[in-house]
């Protein structure tokens, strides 16, 4: 099967961010520096069948950041992410 | 602390085959896609494999020229971070010591890189001596491009994060620097037999 | 309220299996008891965890089913020929057995009764699952905008919540629901035969103009061709809220 029907919503990181994150992650907002565009994390591409989970951007496919649970830590590795917005919950 | 869920077993095709095995993995029967990202397609055409040092391309080969260098049947147990091994697997490529035959360098560190932005660390002479392939055909079959076709680095006695899939040339340096997943998390060097999986390990 | 309205951060917990129901032929609800569950949104999910004797674990996130208005946790989850977790939870899982989960999570899928636009929902097999529970949460409100829902399933027995979704559709200010029945339709079948697409979209879907708000769901190819053809039907990108699957759909 394609890669690309592997791919999901960004949504599907939410989880594993709130491992890490204490706001709920997926109507953060992030900023490719690859293409400049923003979006929520959850309209953003995940990857979830590797090593580690890689979130890209949806509009250019860079890596934003990678989500890699190395042992009882988890890596937050931060790829062509710019930015990150995250917002008070409604 | 986990509860152990009544009745589950999981995807193992039996249990394990304690020598073969290194610690921490199970076997599966199939041979799971694992994808950091969409596959890439390039034309045969346009596929190229090369060797670069610091001044540039050392080598370079197209398919055909590839495909005309002596190929050997391989066949190893591989073992993926993700806790998965398959014994026995068959493969076809050509052996990564056939692709330095002749060149002059000073390398010990490789680094190989791939179509859509992958790259692994490998120090040299774990890539020689009948030790890594780049593979172009799995169980008989053409590669297929999911599992890393036309060409993949086949290096089995490591993690298979580092049996980089479409494979497009391995860079020679002089120094070990991370690539793609270990500079996420995962260990430098990655020996399944020393469960070495992430930093620290 | 308990700790997730507090923003505390997500942990694992157990759910006792209450009951089991057999949907279709290959689908499966799960009632589950969860104890301190802090309420969820319509379109969430959890996360599931299976652990063997020997610590090997699995794990898979699932879309809650049942609306914010339940007090049962309810799973709808679909068996895959060559799953993992999907076997389990539609086979060996009993009544009485506990199930570790994580939830509620996403903030991306939800839809709210206090919305005011249009809904429209369209669902590709199991992903009705998250779509029911925005449906039956609508049920339990009061709310005047209109919903749809276009929903793609193989065969008239594959259906999943056929009966409810009838129920649903015939009550005053219920949704209209449109089936598309792509390998095999009954006798006299006088409905969409075939996968979703933009002539489908454009005879059922609400206009752009009316400004709806539309949830796709299903497996990643389903979704991405649907998403495209409303985006070129003229809904917004924003307005296109997508929740993949993955390859074989959970």
């Amino acid at each position: 099967m394609e890669s690309q029907a592997m791919r999901v919503d960004g949504n599907a990181l939410a989880g594993t961010l709130g491992e890490i994150f204490v706001p709920e992650m997926t109507m953060a907002r992030v900023a490719c520096g690859g293409c400049g565009k923003t979006e929520p994390i959850g309209a953003e591409y995940a990857y979830m069948r590797a090593p580690g989970f890689v979130l890209r951007c949806c509009h250019c496919e860079e890596v934003l950041f990678v989500l890699a649970q190395a042992g009882s830590s988890h890596v937050l590795g931060i790829g062509r992410a710019r930015s990150l917005e995250v917002s008070e919950s409604p | 602390m986990t509860r152990i869920s009544r009745g589950f077993r999981g995807k193992r095709a039996k249990e394990r085959e304690e020598a073969r095995l290194p610690p921490g993995q199970y076997l599966v029967d199939d041979f799971p896609v694992l994808s950091a990202g969409p596959t890439p397609h390039t034309a045969l055409e346009e596929w190229t494999f090369s060797i670069d040092g610091d001044i540039g391309t050392l080598r370079s080969w197209s398919w055909e020229e590839f495909r005309a260098l002596p190929s050997e049947e391989i066949r190893a147990d591989i073992h993926c971070v993700t806790k998965w091994s398959k014994l026995d697997t068959t493969w076809e490529g050509i052996s990564i010591d056939t692709l330095l035959d002749g060149i002059e360098h000073d390398a010990t560190h490789v680094m190989a890189f791939s179509d859509g932005d992958y790259t692994a660390n490998v120090p040299l002479e774990d890539l020689l001596d009948g030790k890594a392939w780049v593979a172009f055909s799995y169980d008989g079959q053409p590669l297929e491009a999911e599992h890393g076709g036309p060409a993949r680095l086949l290096v089995p006695h490591l993690y298979f994060w580092k049996s980089a899939k479409w494979v497009r040339g391995l860079r020679l340096l002089d120094h070990d620097e991370p690539g793609f997943w270990e500079s996420y998390g995962y260990h430098i060097y990655g020996d399944p037999w020393r469960e070495q999986r992430y930093w620290g390990d | 309220m308990a700790r997730a309205a507090v923003l505390g951060r997500l942990i694992w917990t157990l759910g006792e299996v209450v009951e089991l129901i057999d949907e279709t032929a290959r689908v499966r609800s799960i009632l589950l008891d969860v104890p301190d569950w802090p309420g969820h949104r319509a379109g969430q999910h959890v996360d599931v965890r299976l652990t063997a004797e020997d610590g090997y674990q699995a794990q898979r996130s699932f879309s809650i089913a049942s609306p914010p208005e339940d007090r049962r946790l309810v799973l709808t989850v679909e068996r895959l020929a060559d799953g993992e977790v999907s076997p389990y939870l539609v086979g060996e899982l009993r009544a009485g057995d506990m199930l570790e989960l994580r939830g509620p999570i996403g903030g991306y899928f939800v839809w709210e009764s206090s919305r005011q636009e249009p809904l429209l929902l369209v669902a590709g097999g199991s992903g009705i699952v998250p779509l029911m529970s925005m449906l039956r949460h609508r049920a339990a409100s009061t709310t005047a905008s209109g919903a749809r829902l276009v929903y793609s399933s193989r065969s008239w027995e594959d259906i999943i919540y056929r009966e409810e979704l009838e129920q649903l559709s015939a009550a005053a200010g219920g949704p209209q629901v449109i089936h598309t029945l792509t390998r095999t339709q009954p006798p006299a079948w006088t409905g969409y035969a075939r996968r979703v697409d933009g002539a489908i979209l454009a005879e059922t879907a609400w206009p752009p103009s009316a400004d709806p708000v539309a949830f796709v769901c299903g497996p990643t190819p389903f979704v991405e061709s649907v998403a495209s053809a409303l985006v070129l039907l003229g809904y917004p990108v924003p307005r296109v809220k997508t929740e993949r699957f993955g390859p074989t759909g959970g």
